[in-house]
């Protein structure tokens, strides 16, 4: 197992320099003068300078790149905005993506599962298709609309929550639902779709015979192998909660990295952008490294060699 | 031909049987055709502004109101049904084309080439949902087009792997074998052996990711970063529809509501033709 983990480790080498490359290519593959792009239309010539000696833009293209990686690091690297270092800025909104995120993934997970047992077990009744219908409507909704009418309704008219910012439990109830209701809506469908193949097995059927009660033979039989292929789906899907929170983020004002990203390619802040992507990407890849690792765990039918 | 067309018959029936995938499929027809017919069908100019009607409640002449701007929302809706179709059936044209073939050629000949190809794939992959279009939007300004090619390139990944997987199966035929075996080349073989008998999950992939870029172009736009104001586009209206929740909630409404019944649409047929192109079922 060990093993296992370290070769996946070894193989995301290549791709984190890849996603490093593509983010630091972004500012140099579009038409026009870097330097002119961050300092925008209104940039003296002076300014271009300063911002090309800076950045190092006028210094061939490999070296700026081992640049950018280095003073991503070393806190050289700056933030046209905040003017301190990137990792400065970045690094406590990313901690409060991880919370809104955490919030999130543990709503959907429970709405998710229960509504997919649920349908499973109660196959063709009108639970089953109330529970399909909603799992659609939040798979299909599109999130920010989502987050409009559920502040329009709380906040706006009825008054009882906050409609943005952060600081009490209370901040955490309408984006958390929001950003989790679309990965409730694939929870539920994974985990129906995988309870039905597992009810359908001949243990079960083995373990109704033997006279268990149904509650019994779902929750502890069936249930515990029908989470295997859940499990990965949630995985994925906490890593798809970091790209859902650049709108989320956004309806609800919450400051987190997803909205620090939206602020920052509008306030042409590329050194933010560009460290922002990277950061993301490699806790993607690392979130689904984890689930891979996990999937073997729980499957002891799933051996990995080499 | 005659198989072809009668295992296309057999899916439409079993299309037809499916109430969901039904639905689905009149959803998209109808929203196809008011992109289509815009002109005829809107009541208003979808850009002129009238600002003494701003924020005009719900009449027989609005029947959807105006937004702030006094613009009919009714005829920005039917308008921006075009915008959204012109969107999706580029971006995805974009994306099919691009990644067929690189799934095609890596799985069809393996080797270095295919791991290179799957290799910057994992790289476009690791930018999770939203990211990798916002990214490159963010670089080349937002614009209509710009969006495409954004929304395009993002969804590369997707069509390449599934092509790919798709492919390594269908080549192991005993037809393949035997196409090359009397000589075809291999772009033939490509051609009329292999990507025809690889097409069903391709195809479900299109009807499915038209979903997924119809919601990546609205969230791009509510972010301000997909087609700008003034052309009528759901996401872009949502986005100015938010500074005015409090005093027109309504305005926020309607452009979401096409957004969700369009994205139904397409996942009811997705799910649909999930079922229908599968062979091992039995008709």
């Amino acid at each position: 197992m060990l093993r296992f983990i370290f070769r996946r480790l070894l193989l995301l080498i290549p791709v984190l320099i890849g996603v490093s490359i593509v983010a630091f290519l972004i500012l140099h593959l579009a038409p026009g003068d870097p330097a002119q792009m961050m300092g925008g239309i209104e940039a003296s010539e002076a300014d271009l300078i300063m911002l090309r000696q800076k950045f190092g833009l006028d210094r061939p293209l490999p070296v700026q790149y081992f640049m950018f990686l280095k003073g991503m690091f070393t806190g050289e690297l700056l933030s046209l905005r905040y003017e301190s270092p990137v990792m400065e800025v970045i690094w406590p909104r990313l901690k409060n993506t991880l919370a809104l995120a955490s919030v999130s993934i543990v709503i959907a997970v429970l709405i998710g599962v229960t509504a997919g047992v649920l349908s499973a077990v109660k196959r063709k009744t009108w639970m089953d298709y109330t529970a399909t219908v909603f799992a659609l409507l939040g798979i299909s909704m599109p999130v920010f609309w989502w987050g409009l009418l559920l502040m329009l309704l709380f906040s706006v008219k009825l008054m009882w929550l906050p409609s943005g910012g952060m600081g009490t439990p209370l901040h955490y109830i309408l984006p958390s639902i929001v950003l989790g209701t679309a990965s409730a809506g694939i929870i539920a469908r994974m985990t129906r779709s995988s309870m039905l193949d597992v009810l359908r097995q001949d243990y079960i059927t083995t373990a109704t015979a033997k006279g268990l009660s149904r509650r019994l033979v779902v929750g502890r039989h069936a249930l515990r192998n029908a989470m295997i292929p859940t499990v990965t789906v949630v995985g994925l899907q906490f890593g798809q909660l970091l790209a859902g929170a650049v709108l989320t983020e956004t309806v609800f004002s919450w400051p987190g990295v997803g909205r620090l990203l939206v602020t920052s390619i509008l306030a042409r802040d590329y050194p933010v952008v560009q460290t922002s992507l990277v950061l993301i990407a490699a806790f993607f890849v690392l979130v689904n490294l984890a689930v891979d690792v996990l999937y073997a765990v729980l499957d002891p039918r799933v051996r990995y060699h080499g | 031909m005659g198989s072809r067309d009668s295992r296309a018959m057999l899916v439409l029936r079993r299309i037809g049987r499916n109430p969901v995938a039904l639905l689905g499929l009149i959803i998209i027809i109808v929203y196809i055709g008011v992109a289509l017919f815009a002109p005829i069908l809107a009541p208003h100019d979808p850009i002129d502004q009238n600002l003494s009607k701003s924020f005009a409640p719900l009449s027989a002449e609005n029947p959807l109101g105006c937004d702030e701007f006094g613009r009919d929302i009714l005829s920005r809706i039917i308008f921006g049904a075009r915008t959204s179709l012109i969107i999706q059936v580029f971006s995805v044209l974009i994306a099919l084309v691009t990644g067929v073939f690189l799934g095609a050629v890596g799985g069809y000949f393996g080797g270095w080439l295919d791991e290179g190809i799957m290799r910057v794939m994992d790289i476009l992959l690791a930018f999770p949902g939203i990211l990798l279009a916002l990214a490159i939007v963010a670089v080349l300004g937002p614009d209509l087009k710009n969006l495409i090619i954004a929304i395009g390139i993002y969804s590369i990944p997707q069509f390449a792997r599934i092509t790919r997987g798709s492919v390594i199966t269908v080549k192991q035929s005993e037809y393949v074998t035997a196409a090359r075996a009397i000589g075809e080349s291999h772009f033939v073989t490509i051609m009329r052996y292999v990507l025809p008998n690889a097409i069903s999950p391709i195809i479900i992939q299109t009807t499915l990711r038209m979903a997924t870029v119809l919601l990546t172009a609205a969230g791009l736009g509510f972010l301000g970063l997909g087609v700008q104001p003034p052309q009528p586009e759901w996401g872009t209206m949502l986005s100015t529809a938010r500074m005015y929740l409090r005093s027109a909630p309504l305005v926020a409404v309607f452009p979401g509501v096409s957004i969700m019944i369009v994205v139904l649409g397409f996942n009811f047929l997705g799910d649909g033709l999930q079922d229908a192109l599968n062979p091992r079922l039995k008709d």
